[in-house]
């Protein structure tokens, strides 16, 4: 395993991250500007990356899963499979986080604690 | 004179923003105990939801103060999560630039939610425009900032087991998607990522997977542009 980043690591992912979100946001104020408009597969990107993204920073949440030994995922499985029903029928954000989250670290805690 | 159109700029903004105060002091919070529980100090939270200012993407960052992370990396991954907002400004040119100093300041703040009320906002008569557009702006992220320090003060003040709490993370991402599954355009798409995150997964292992998995799921998704094109909906 790796260690944790100095105060200076910290500082400088702090500034590259601060720098690279407000480059995301300013770039429509520098370049699509005016009457043109952003080019087509710029606007095809921005619809269609999204949830490919999200479901990739999902699948990256659940990489520490060894389906093989125990306790076999199962405590990510169905925290997540909650916080997804629960979104789909209630649309409560909080809710659902919320409510995932503590069943998580109840399973983790108690049921599947090793 | 500007004092008064300052204060008639957040009576009439703070109501707006409630929504946002709930789901940002709530999250902030989450983020704040997050970065508790890694064991890195309050101020290391604090700067984050001052400077970075981006949901989703504070989250990820937390993984980044663990270590084994080059900045190149740090900053690719920071360009393709935050990449949807690109796309906010674009709405907003105009109006931002007749902002003058408070400009800078408004696209640093175009956060998802933000953009979300600053698009159906509806100015108040007699309410200065740029003034309540700020305040819109500026009330949300005190709300994340507040958020950020009441979860690092929650964290050392109740010592409870924080065994887990990391899975408000997945939570998150998981909420987001489902949202995004409502509409049938992005399904597809969503797929392709899960694709590439697997086989990405299987290929470069959990520790490297992540940016091969961006990369290939951008290239597979420019390749079924014309499979994939909604022609201008949405």
């Amino acid at each position: 395993m790796t260690s944790p980043v100095s105060t200076f690591g910290a500082l400088a992912i702090i500034a590259v991250t601060a720098l690279c979100t407000f480059v995301t946001r300013a770039v429509p104020f520098a370049f699509f500007g005016g009457k043109k408009g952003s080019p087509a597969w710029i606007t095809y990107l921005g619809q269609v990356l999204p949830p490919a993204i999200i479901a990739i920073l999902v699948v990256y949440c659940l990489r520490g899963i060894t389906p093989t030994s125990y306790p076999f995922g199962i405590p990510e499985l169905v925290s997540v499979a909650v916080a997804a029903v629960l979104q789909k029928y209630k649309h409560n954000n909080l809710l659902s986080i919320l409510c995932s989250t503590v069943l998580y670290m109840f399973l983790v805690q108690t049921v599947f604690h090793s | 004179m500007t004092k008064s159109r300052h204060l008639a700029a957040i009576r009439a903004a703070f109501p707006l923003t409630v929504p946002v105060l709930c789901g940002y002091f709530f999250t902030g919070m989450a983020f704040g105990l997050l970065m508790y529980s890694g064991g890195y100090p309050w101020y290391w939270a604090a700067l984050c939801s001052v400077c970075i200012y981006a949901g989703s993407m504070q989250f990820v960052a937390v993984n980044f103060f663990a270590g084994g992370f080059h900045l190149l990396q740090v900053a690719l991954m920071t360009l393709a999560v935050n990449i949807r907002h690109m796309f906010y400004g674009i709405s907003f040119i105009d109006r931002f630039a007749a902002m003058g100093k408070k400009k800078l300041y408004m696209i640093f703040s175009l956060t998802d939610e933000t953009y979300s009320l600053l698009c159906s906002a509806k100015v108040p008569q007699g309410v200065d425009e740029h003034a309540f557009l700020f305040w819109i702006a500026l009330l949300d992220q005190l709300y994340w900032i507040a958020g950020t320090l009441a979860g690092c003060i929650a964290g050392a003040l109740i010592p409870f087991d924080t065994t887990g709490i990391d899975f408000a993370m997945t939570a998150l991402f998981t909420v987001i998607l489902v949202e995004q599954m409502e509409d049938k355009n992005n399904r597809l798409p969503a797929l392709l990522g899960a694709a590439a995150a697997l086989v990405g997964l299987l290929v470069f292992g959990a520790d490297s997977f992540l940016i091969p998995s961006l990369l290939a799921a951008t290239v597979l998704l420019l390749l079924c542009r014309s499979r994939l094109h909604k022609g201008g909906e949405r």
